[in-house]
């Protein structure tokens, strides 16, 4: 691949990454206090919060062909999920409940947990 | 406006708003996955045959985790220019119903609103609206929190691409990080709203997308809906607040 091939790619892949990014300010820029975007801006985030919550946790399907699912991205994450929703809950401490729910899911990652 | 309980003003009093200190703080577990991450593609766009400035410009200026590692493997696959530009509208459409719910905070954003739109991923829009009320119309901690979180891609991407071969792998599983943030950032949510109904609806789109959609299109079927429920949600709420029975 030619630099000018590789930077034609790259122009391409950044121009429509923004045009998604883009598209509602560009198209409804002025209609930002329509109560109907309000309510958007009400609720959409702590859905999609959510939302991307289950998309990260997916890989989780405890009855995987049959059996009991504890692949390295399986049981481990939900356990530190569980971690990091009690802690916070408990304590309320952001960096506390990512720093030590990541350190669990990397500990059981690491020690090998998928052959346990 | 809420009395401020006092867990939070203490938490502030060490924390102090407005600097970049404090964005630093806030974008911490956002490093932690863009790090390795970042990484991650450096290492695959060496391998497929991108020189590390390649890798370096389409962090810089494509900005999208998702979106990168789909374009080095068309690029690998040798789609052509229309393939790619068709494959990364698709991948990236989620980002349109990020924007509906920021149209406002965005408004008066002044020359740094460009860049704001620029470098809306998930997490900085995860980030963004989480940040208190009474911050929000400060955008110039919105840009230094997208900044950041755009600076810790741009250095995973480039430190993977340089150090492609000496990676020390026992760094596995650091990407949880993200995880934990979206469930604390879901957690910080739900205190503020004090409302099932958003969570509700996440669930049913977020299983239902999960059981009925292919995983590619998972994310992005989850969050359509759930904007269509909302919108549903609007209708029905005005017309009962106008009492009409349509």
């Amino acid at each position: 691949m030619s630099h000018l091939e590789l930077i034609s790619y790259i122009v391409v892949c950044a121009l429509a990454t923004f045009a998604t990014r883009v598209v509602p300010f560009a198209a409804l820029g002025k209609q930002a206090e329509h109560p109907l975007v309000l309510h958007l801006g009400r609720y959409l985030p702590p859905a999609v919060m959510l939302v991307l919550v289950i998309y990260a946790l997916r890989e989780f399907r405890p009855l995987e062909g049959g059996q009991l699912n504890v692949a390295a991205n399986g049981l481990p994450m939900l356990l530190a999920a569980l971690v990091v929703t009690i802690l916070h809950v408990w304590r309320r401490n952001a960096l506390l409940s990512i720093v030590i729910g990541t350190g669990c899911y990397m500990l059981m990652v690491q020690l090998g947990w998928s052959q346990g | 406006m809420r009395s401020p309980n006092s867990r939070r003003v203490s938490e502030e009093s060490v924390i102090p708003t407005g600097t970049w200190g404090s964005a630093a703080t806030r974008t911490l577990p956002v490093m932690f996955g863009y790090l390795p991450l970042g990484a991650a593609f450096g290492i695959l766009a060496i391998e497929i045959g991108v020189p590390w400035w390649g890798a370096l410009l389409m962090s810089l200026l494509i900005y999208a985790g998702a979106g990168q590692f789909l374009a080095v493997a068309l690029m690998a696959a040798g789609a052509g220019l229309l393939e790619v530009a068709v494959a990364t509208l698709m991948l990236n459409s989620r980002h349109v119903f990020y924007g509906l719910s920021l149209l406002k905070r965005f408004q008066g954003a002044g020359k740094g609103k460009p860049y704001l739109i620029f470098a809306l991923t998930d997490e900085t829009y995860s980030l963004l609206t989480s940040q208190p009320a009474e911050e929000r119309h400060d955008h110039s901690m919105a840009l230094r929190i997208s900044a950041l979180n755009h600076l810790w891609w741009i250095l995973g991407s480039l430190g993977g691409a340089m150090l492609s071969t000496a990676i020390d792998f026992d760094s596995r599983g650091i990407e949880f990080a993200l995880t934990a943030l979206f469930i604390v950032l879901t957690l910080e949510q739900a205190r503020r709203l004090r409302q099932g109904l958003p969570f509700i609806i996440a669930l049913f789109a977020g299983f239902g997308a999960l059981l009925l959609v292919p995983d590619q299109h998972m994310l992005l079927a989850a969050i359509g809906a759930t904007c269509l429920i909302l919108l549903l949600h609007y209708r029905w709420s005005k017309s009962d607040a106008r009492g009409s029975s349509v």
